[in-house]
């Protein structure tokens, strides 16, 4: 459970996020939306322990998160930011390689080595490990950059906008992926995602965060906030619902 | 496998040429043959070799702990911030012994270069040769200082040494600190994973765990204290932390585990061979290895800016 006590965050004098109160379940996806500028990537900083909250606390699984030891943190959060403007020539191996680097420290052992290929295999980068990151297209560089967070093993995976620059089938592949590592068992992990995409929130989260001007606007099971009244709120735009054989979809209208 | 073999055989062959020319020859001259290596050929030749290996270090390190692979400490700043502390100690305690100088020059370089860390985090990231700019202007500024410093206090000559890396009057006895360098590269080589880690940005490097702020700042201080040790024995050497590590990550990457030894390797044999260069060319008289470097370290860096990148692979 993350959870995020009246939160307020101010950069340079100018306030990001203003008192904000919620629960961020271990099980499931739970997708932070809301307009441009909303404060989303800041609440998901905040939660990484990136960035540190002006008033309030974030409790990540009963512990501060700014009080955490470096090391611990890693092997409890992995956070993909939106800043992947890599200027270092590193390989996809390499670079998802250094994922496992908080439980390793510059040593890996054969179990780090077999995490790192599952997580090639698993983002299909298998025949690009031992390519530049820097010469790779914007979705196959998001695709290692998530493997990197993925192989991480962390309880909570935490993506900024995973989806951008992906194409439809890794997209749905990656939602699909975090929807079943996210569900009850031995291996579940909470994921937290920044998304503009809502109907890939509609289709796989289980629960919803809505920001807006830096303030909770709603806070919920999905399907209690991706309706018309809310999103018409929050966008200030109407919406309309549709249902499909995957489930019920929202368009702005 | 084979670029160490070639690298290696490369370093040796500069090794042997080194020993072997001087303003005395080695097989006519009236001198001891072994007493001239030992005192004079082997000492300048590892100074060379040291000073080489740890400026293109110091380069990496802050190329990584600034993500800029422009920048090098020799053009921003270290060297002059190095004299600043020199002078000021010269002037105070002008009979300190050398090991207190070194530590106030290392100091200085610190500071200089925690100045320079400072302004790189204040502006825009969107331009990379904004920075090496700034860097210049900074090291513009404290070397006006020290200048005027010097001219005020009658102590130009010093200056001079300082500013221009030269190798001539290295002998036995006059040179040890600089194997210092050797250690310092020890300790950046348990540091390599994670000066790697800085070069992907404060972000990312911290969601992977590694404490950022004091990860930059262990690896300042090792950059000041080989500026300072190159600076106080030798002279300030520029270009070769630039160069050297922008050739080698060129062809091989930016993982530093793998790399930091070709980097060492290459700036030792880069500062040698300018060195031996200096020696040749107007035999017996020499032209600082500095000047050489110069000339062929600004050529090269043109090229590389100029180059199509190359698929490199790690």
């Amino acid at each position: 459970m993350i959870e995020i006590r009246n939160v307020s965050l101010s950069l340079r004098g100018s306030a990001i996020l203003h008192d904000i109160t919620a629960g961020l379940p271990q099980t499931g996806i739970t997708a932070l939306i809301g307009p441009n500028g909303a404060g989303k990537s800041s609440l998901l900083h905040l939660c990484a322990g990136l960035l540190r909250p002006s008033g309030g606390v974030i409790a990540v699984d009963g512990g501060d998160v700014t009080r955490m030891a470096h090391r611990d943190r890693a092997r409890r959060i992995a956070v993909l930011t939106q800043a992947q403007a890599l200027g270092s020539r590193l390989t996809v191996g390499d670079l998802v390689g250094f994922g496992r680097w908080p439980h390793h420290l510059g040593r890996p052992r054969e179990a780090d080595r077999q995490v790192v290929a599952e997580a090639l295999a698993l983002f299909d980068l298998e025949t690009l490990s031992g390519r530049q990151v820097e010469t790779l297209s914007g979705g196959q560089k998001a695709r290692a950059f998530t493997a990197m967070a993925w192989a991480q093993s962390t309880p909570w995976l935490l993506l900024d906008e995973p989806l951008a620059a992906l194409d439809p089938r890794f997209a749905r592949d990656l939602m699909a992926r975090l929807h079943a590592m996210s569900q009850t068992g031995p291996q579940a992990r909470g994921v937290v995602i920044v998304v503009h995409d809502l109907n890939a929130a509609a289709l796989w989260a289980d629960h919803v965060v809505a920001l807006r001007d830096g303030r909770l606007f709603a806070d919920g099971p999905a399907a209690e906030v991706l309706t018309p009244a809310t999103l018409g709120a929050l966008f200030d735009t109407a919406f309309g619902t549709v249902d499909t054989p995957r489930g019920r979809l929202v368009y702005p209208a | 496998m084979r670029g160490w073999l070639w690298g290696g055989a490369g370093l040796l062959g500069l090794v042997a040429l080194s020993l072997s020319i001087g303003a005395a020859s080695l097989w006519t001259s009236d001198l001891n043959t072994g007493w001239l290596i030992a005192v004079s050929r082997f000492p300048r030749t590892a100074a060379a070799l040291l000073a080489g290996a740890g400026l293109a270090l110091a380069g990496v390190v802050v190329q990584q702990a600034v993500q800029n692979r422009f920048v090098e400490p020799g053009l921003s700043g270290t060297p002059e911030a190095a004299m600043l502390g020199l002078l000021g100690i010269t002037l105070i305690a002008p009979g300190a012994v050398l090991w207190v100088k070194m530590a106030v020059a290392a100091l200085a370089a610190l500071a200089g270069t925690g100045l320079f860390l400072a302004l790189a985090t204040r502006i825009p990231r969107t331009d990379p040769m904004l920075l090496p700019l700034v860097g210049l202007i900074h090291a513009g500024i404290l070397g006006a200082v020290v200048t005027w410093i010097a001219w005020q206090a009658d102590l130009m000559q010093y200056l001079g040494i300082w500013q221009m890396g030269e190798f001539s009057g290295v002998v036995q006895g006059r040179y040890e600190l600089l194997w210092g360098i050797a250690a310092l590269a020890a300790l950046l080589y348990a540091l390599a994973d994670r000066i790697t880690l800085l070069g992907l940005g404060a972000d990312a490097a911290r969601a992977l765990g590694l404490d950022y702020r004091q990860t930059v700042a262990l690896g300042l201080t090792v950059v000041a204290a080989i500026t300072a040790l190159v600076v106080v024995t030798v002279g300030a050497l520029p270009f070769v932390g630039l160069v050297v590590p922008n050739v080698v990550s060129r062809f091989r990457g930016d993982n530093l585990a793998r790399n930091l030894p070709m980097v060492a390797l290459g700036g030792a044999g880069a500062v040698l061979a300018a060195d031996i260069l200096g020696r040749m060319l107007r035999h017996p008289y020499e032209v600082p290895a500095a000047t050489v470097f110069a000339i062929a370290g600004a050529g090269i860096f043109l090229w590389l800016l100029h180059a199509a990148p190359k698929a490199a692979h790690g």
